[in-house]
């Protein structure tokens, strides 16, 4: 509020244009204001300092080094190391395959939650009202469903012996797969991995895309389509310029989500993914926790980071775009 | 939903909805299998879970499988274990994410700016890449396998989305309703605490529920931090289900079942405000 800023040149955010307050004249400014968003913002600042950026400065710092299961109970000084691990890993032709491994899982997930999540919300649209209701209530339970409790399931549904999967493709698709292992295929294993991610993904996408998709003026489809476009004439002139923006806002986040897939692997392979299952995190995580190299686990994550901050600065720029960030 | 004007406009609209009510249902199948699975199988006797003719609709219903599921040894000091954490996790966090965000709502100040797009980035950064330094700290502190260090990082991992979320409400209150009452003599906080904060009551629910079913739901931090049997959250429990053995999966839908219901509970509360939420730039954990 502008009543309680001191007259010193502090910069105002040019859109903070509220209306001058009446109380302008009743309160002289005050030192104490200039400084109470300070100590408010201060403890929460502080938290996040300790929690994400001191952590992230450790995650830098520490992959110079090789700190090893001896540096983490002894609390010896690990010894620096400068570039070795990098060039450690990316001479590592088993870090290429994982990197290959992570981008196509994302790509093909982020492709599918995105077609199905697009076609569910423009199915909302057009289908009746009760349809609709209870397509949002299964939508909203499975958007509820802890990870855990839906990587569970699906694991279950995969089951070689009593799984769902196999009885129905069994018993009503003719296609004899009783006691298939979908897991001793990694290609059929990240199928059902692929499932449980784009499960929980699509509810999020389609409520989403819902949202915006009400925001398209009728009046300019009816007129489009008396104009003589077809469907998809109308969805490519009149539909997608107005979703576009949210649109690209899920799909961003979606990449992001599915690049850092963790737990659904992790979880569905009983914590111990074997190496055929290993995207970036995982690999990472393992390197730090299994083998004991916390500095090659660091070094995998920082490279992560960088590949991703990319679409990370692309998703910041969109915020700012729409005034997200005012 | 102005379904009515199309409508009125199309009157042949109305017959080629079946095909789209078709496709919707067979969406609604396909969204709603798992959940329908996941209770059927909880509640269904473990002779027809270990068979290999299973029927898709139940056919007899027991509670075994849940009382299997809380027998499990430290079913009770996982409850406990889950409380205590996610309890003072979020009342911590929705503490310091109020006073954050009354400050980025309401005063303008240099660094307000940077504040919030440092919101925003640590919400970017993938949480196993964070693991590993924050094992190490919590190593060097004395953290690890303590009820502490996990609230610490739970309670800050969702404080940039409560205090994103926080704002939205609170630039929503009128800011002249503060003001008349700093007329009536309030200080400034005193006009915060008094008027403000009873009018951000529904946001501080939502907020604090989103943070409570993020940390219920976090199960790796756990798993890697907390080595005491009786110090398990209860996500890290289930994980017991998986043995070398085998898996009482019988036992296992029962004990996700009873996991899942505070939060899909909790959701429904506040699912009106998740699509906004999560769009305005707060990331889903």
């Amino acid at each position: 509020m502008k009543a309680a800023d001191p007259p010193v040149s502090v910069p105002r955010a040019p859109e903070g244009t509220r209306p001058q307050p009446a109380t302008n004249g009743n309160r002289p400014p005050r030192k104490a204001g200039a400084l109470l968003p300070y100590l408010l913002i201060a403890p929460a600042f502080i938290a996040i300092a300790a929690v994400f950026v001191w952590p992230f400065i450790k995650t830098v710092v520490m992959s110079f080094q090789d700190v090893g299961r001896r540096e983490l109970w002894t609390g010896d000084a690990a010894p620096w190391v400068g570039f070795d691990q990098f060039t450690n890993i990316l001479g590592d032709g088993e870090f290429w395959h994982v990197v290959l491994r992570t981008v196509v899982f994302m790509a093909v997930c982020v492709v599918a939650t995105m077609a199905v999540g697009l076609g569910l919300s423009m199915l909302m649209q057009r289908m009746s009202t009760w349809v609709r209701l209870l397509l949002t209530a299964a939508l909203v339970a499975a958007w509820s469903m802890p990870l855990l409790v839906a990587t569970s399931i699906f694991r279950w549904f995969a089951d070689s012996d009593y799984g769902v999967l196999n009885m129905v493709l069994t018993k009503y698709l003719g296609i004899d797969a009783q006691g298939h292992n979908w897991f001793l295929d990694p290609k059929q294993g990240f199928v059902v991995i692929g499932a449980v991610v784009v499960w929980g993904a699509v509810p999020f996408v389609s409520v989403t895309l819902y949202a915006a998709l009400t925001q398209v003026p009728k009046e300019l489809e009816e007129a489009a389509s008396l104009d003589g476009a077809g469907t998809f004439g109308v969805f490519r002139f009149v539909t997608w310029p107005v979703i576009k923006p949210v649109f690209q806002m899920v799909a961003t986040l979606s990449v992001l989500w599915d690049f850092n897939v963790f737990g659904q692997i992790f979880l569905m392979r009983g914590n111990k993914p074997e190496p055929e299952y290993s995207v970036l995190g995982i690999y990472s995580f393992e390197k730090a926790f299994e083998s004991n190299s916390f500095s090659q686990g660091a070094a995998i994550s920082l490279i992560t980071v960088l590949l991703l901050s990319g679409v990370a600065v692309y998703y910041l720029r969109q915020l700012l775009k729409i005034g997200e960030v005012e | 939903m102005s379904t009515s004007a199309p409508r009125v406009l199309r009157p042949d609209r109305k017959k080629s909805r079946i095909g789209y009510n078709i496709a919707g249902l067979v969406a609604f199948v396909l969204m709603a299998f798992p959940v329908y699975w996941l209770i059927v199988s909880s509640l269904r006797p473990n002779a027809e879970i270990r068979s290999y003719d299973q029927t898709l609709w139940p056919t007899s219903i027991t509670f075994d499988n849940f009382s299997r599921a809380v027998k499990q040894p430290n079913f009770a000091t996982a409850i406990e274990s889950s409380l205590i954490v996610c309890g003072v996790a979020v009342l911590g966090g929705m503490l310091l994410a109020t006073i954050a965000a009354f400050a980025i709502g309401r005063f303008r100040f240099r660094g307000r700016k940077f504040f919030m797009i440092v919101l925003l980035v640590v919400q970017l950064l993938p949480p196993t890449a964070m693991l590993i330094p924050i094992y190490i700290q919590l190593n060097d502190l004395g953290g690890l396998n303590e009820y502490w260090g996990v609230i610490v990082i739970y309670l800050v991992s969702t404080l940039p989305f409560a205090t994103w979320m926080i704002r939205g409400f609170v630039i929503n209150i009128p800011q002249e309703l503060e003001e008349s009452a700093m007329v009536d003599g309030c200080s400034r906080m005193g006009a915060f605490w008094r008027v403000t904060f009873p009018l951000l009551a529904p946001g501080l629910a939502a907020a604090s529920i989103f943070s409570l079913i993020t940390a219920w739901n976090e199960y790796l931090l756990a798993y890697v931090v907390l080595q005491d049997n009786d110090k398990y959250t209860l996500n890290v429990w289930l994980m017991n289900f998986t043995t070398s053995r085998g898996i009482d999966y019988g036992a296992l839908m029962a004990a996700s079942t009873l996991i899942a219901i505070p939060v899909v509970a909790f959701f429904l509360l506040v699912q009106k405000y998740m699509a906004t939420g999560l769009t305005s730039g707060a990331v889903k954990g």
